[in-house]
């Protein structure tokens, strides 16, 4: 089905995911700070997202978009439960 | 599918990758925690953006059936990316502002001048009229 113009841009949207990938794991073992840590994580869920969506499209089926749209909102819950017991000592008060 | 689609999906396939690679690269290569925030949550955020309209785009034009998961997913990170940014920012400054792990690459590490309503920056007291309370875990 997909032709080969498409099959390039996924093959590239793909090797540059993993890219960015590899380099929010970088900064995930190396940051010197937690923030530096705990927006690692985050970069790294979305990256996932995006490599979900692909691979999605590679497929051409439209089942991980709930695992997609699942992951993006636990990321969005621990970004800011990570936040919050930084700031506070504490996630729920 | 028509030519014309595909090119479109491959133009934002092909803008998707650079972008998110764009945005984990400003993650790695930035000096300080505020520089490297602008990195994923602007450039990421467009990047997976393109992807999620791209696959969009995909499905109907190849005979699938339409969903709202897509518009779902790229609105919920629109509305998130900020939030999680900004609650990022506030740990970060909370901790430098106690000399908590400092990264001198910040430039906060030297105590910031207290916030006008008495209490500590970036937390709840800080915008209450009266000193505040820490809990016995931050006091130090």
């Amino acid at each position: 089905m997909t032709g080969s113009l498409l099959s390039w841009a996924l093959a590239f949207a793909l090797a540059c995911i993993s890219l960015a990938i590899l380099l929010s794991l970088f900064r995930l073992v190396r940051g010197p700070t937690m923030g530096d840590r705990i927006l690692a994580v985050d970069t790294l869920t979305i990256n996932v997202i995006a490599l979900i969506i692909l691979f999605g499209i590679a497929e051409a089926t439209t089942t991980y978009f709930e695992s997609a749209l699942l992951l993006a909102m636990v990321a969005f819950v621990a970004t800011v439960a990570y936040c919050k017991f930084l700031l506070r000592g504490d996630i729920v008060e | 599918m028509s030519l014309a689609a595909e090119i479109l999906i491959a133009a934002l396939l092909v803008i998707g990758g650079i972008f998110t690679l764009v945005g984990s690269w400003g993650l790695a290569r930035l000096p300080s925690l505020m520089t490297r925030l602008h990195g994923p949550t602007k450039a990421t955020t467009v990047g997976v953006g393109a992807c999620l309209i791209a696959s969009m785009i995909y499905f109907p034009a190849s005979g699938q059936a339409w969903s709202a998961h897509e518009l779902l997913i790229t609105i919920f990170l629109l509305l998130t990316a900020p939030i999680s940014a900004n609650m990022i920012a506030k740990a970060h400054l909370h901790r430098q502002g106690h000399s908590i792990d400092p990264n001198p690459a910040d430039g906060i590490v030297s105590g910031l001048p207290a916030p006008p309503g008495g209490g500590d920056w970036a937390t709840f007291e800080g915008a209450a009229a009266g000193p505040a309370k820490l809990p016995a875990l931050l006091k130090d």
